[in-house]
């Protein structure tokens, strides 16, 4: 097992600005997160969380800024197989003919051969993430029989086969059931105790209050960023979701 | 209609397996549906039926050009296919007219082209031959030609099979573990236009995206596991290019309509009787809902 110094930065993003075709999604954006940190990515839609994320995994490019992963640079994190994206249910077409076991399998992908042809190493580790996960009974199930808490378990498991450091979750608990909620939860506990960097985008504020160490608000940029306990203010709030306030947004307790 | 008094199971086919010309359509023909039944299944998932019907019409000024040139028609093919998706994708970023639009205007523009070209160079290309497919009468360049680029193809669809899955299913994951999605959305690219190339052939410019999508379409109605569905894909291609073939023989139709025809009907069985996803199944299905 790899040492972890928990005192070098996992994620550094500096004044990262991303455009597509001219239109800006993303401007002088700032972060910096330590290994076993928890980070709650707020805002609205078309805030640029999506954008944010794609940045990190080097699916968009920057046009200005800098990002460096493990003091290294986006390419070569993607190599070493560093940064896991756990998508939305949206993002992905359930009527793929694919199976649990295939996805989570391509979590082993970028470390195979050419052929893709699975070692015992990547047999065993497929195995262990699909039984964290609790979806040892539906190892074959294709995932359009799924519920959507088991595809999501289905790509977290696939996160979790890959060995990634850092674990990005888009919307990870939008239209899960209890049980689902409860094994991310414990997951996410889990995972911040093996030093690993959790980022996740979220509309529920009471998760944010429950699990994020840190809470970066963006609307286009930095609204705010800090500990969750400083910086999740309703004035921050409101100014991230354009003026509303969070009473009408979340009800009057949060 | 003298033949259907005598015609016999037995006798409907081996009779045209006596002439030589119909051995080589069935067996050129039974490997072209295989090629493009294989990359069936990555379109149909992808989405990408519509980028299969802009190359496949596409490659047409390129094969003009080829021939008139000499040079291989795989060629031509290939740069005006490719050619055509680049265009696609530049309009579309630099105009505010929308995607398909854009791909209308751009394959039925560079087919235009083709059409204008075929008749203002003298050539022996036969304009029919290219628009549907003349499999009976291809020449034996054109055979090592079909061949070669069938066994490219598969070779090429066989080693990045999963990495190709994968760049259909989740590119962003792809991209996010380090496979180059650059290479495969081009790899696939490439795939399609050749396949138009070789599809040409045996059912001709205007049908081939039946070759590149009914396949799929069909499989996908059958299966819910890949593997399978490019089985299935390449299988009902193949048994529909030999039914086309014969039908085509026997009652002197149009063959690449024929072989086309027997793709559609095959499609439209797993459509009424798949066992999961036919319409026959519908009940159950709303059975399933509480």
């Amino acid at each position: 097992m790899e040492t972890i110094n928990y005192q070098n930065f996992r994620i550094e993003a500096e004044n990262i600005c991303v455009d597509y075709n001219g239109k800006v999604a993303l401007y002088d954006a700032n972060l910096r997160l330590k290994p076993g940190q928890i980070c709650g990515l707020v805002g609205m839609n078309g805030a640029g969380k999506t954008t944010f994320f794609n940045a990190l995994t080097g699916f968009v490019n920057i046009s200005k800024g800098k990002i460096r992963i493990n003091g290294e640079s986006v390419r070569s994190a993607q190599k070493d197989q560093t940064i896991a994206y756990v998508p939305q249910n949206e993002g992905i077409d359930s009527q793929f003919p694919i199976s649990v076991w295939d996805v989570v399998m391509m979590g082993r992908y970028g470390s195979m051969n050419i052929f893709r042809s699975p070692r015992e190493s990547d047999v065993q580790a497929v195995k262990d993430a699909i039984e964290r996960v609790d979806l040892t009974d539906h190892l074959s199930t294709p995932i359009g029989n799924l519920s959507g808490g088991q595809r999501k378990r289905t790509f977290l498991a696939r996160a979790i086969a890959q060995r990634a450091s850092i674990l990005l979750l888009d919307e990870p608990f939008s239209g899960v059931d209890i049980r689902t909620e409860k094994l991310i939860s414990e997951l996410f506990i889990q995972f911040k105790n093996e030093g690993k960097t959790i980022l996740l985008s979220t509309h529920d504020m009471i998760h944010v209050r429950e699990f994020c160490d840190l809470v970066l608000l963006i609307n286009k940029t930095v609204v705010a960023y800090g500990e969750t306990s400083e910086v999740f203010t309703p004035e921050n709030i409101t100014t991230t979701f354009g003026g509303i306030s969070p009473d009408f947004l979340f009800g009057p307790e949060s | 209609m003298e033949l259907c008094s005598f015609l016999t199971l037995d006798s409907f086919i081996t009779d045209p397996l006596t002439h030589g010309f119909m051995r080589k359509a069935l067996l050129m023909s039974s490997l072209v549906a295989a090629v493009c039944g294989f990359l069936s299944s990555y379109l149909t998932l992808k989405g990408w039926a519509l980028m299969g019907d802009a190359v496949s019409h596409s490659v047409m000024p390129g094969v003009v050009v080829a021939y008139a040139l000499g040079l291989p028609f795989s060629l031509g093919a290939f740069i005006f296919g490719v050619g055509s998706v680049a265009l696609i994708g530049f309009i579309k970023q630099k105009s505010r007219v929308k995607e398909d639009t854009v791909i209308g205007l751009v394959f039925t523009g560079f087919f235009a082209l083709g059409v204008v070209l075929v008749s203002k160079i003298k050539s022996n290309i036969d304009l029919h031959s290219i628009l549907f497919g003349s499999p009976l009468g291809i020449s034996l360049s054109d055979v090592k030609q079909t061949i070669f680029i069938s066994l490219l193809v598969v070779i090429l669809l066989s080693i990045f099979r999963k990495d190709l899955m994968l760049y259909c299913f989740d590119p962003r994951h792809a991209k996010t573990v380090g496979i180059n999605v650059f290479f495969l959305h081009y790899l696939l690219l490439t795939c399609l236009s050749l396949a138009a190339v070789v599809g040409l052939q045996s059912v001709g410019i205007i049908l081939v995206v039946a070759m590149l999508i009914t396949p799929g379409a069909t499989a996908y109605l059958l299966t819910d596991k890949f593997d399978n569905m490019t089985v299935i894909s390449v299988l009902s291609a193949i048994i529909s290019s030999l039914i086309g073939i014969y039908f085509s023989f026997w009652f002197d139709l149009e063959t690449g309509g024929s072989i086309v025809l027997a793709q559609t009907f095959i499609f439209l069985f797993a459509f009424l009787f798949a066992p999961r996803y036919g319409i026959f199944k519908l009940k159950k299905l709303f059975a399933g809902y509480k």
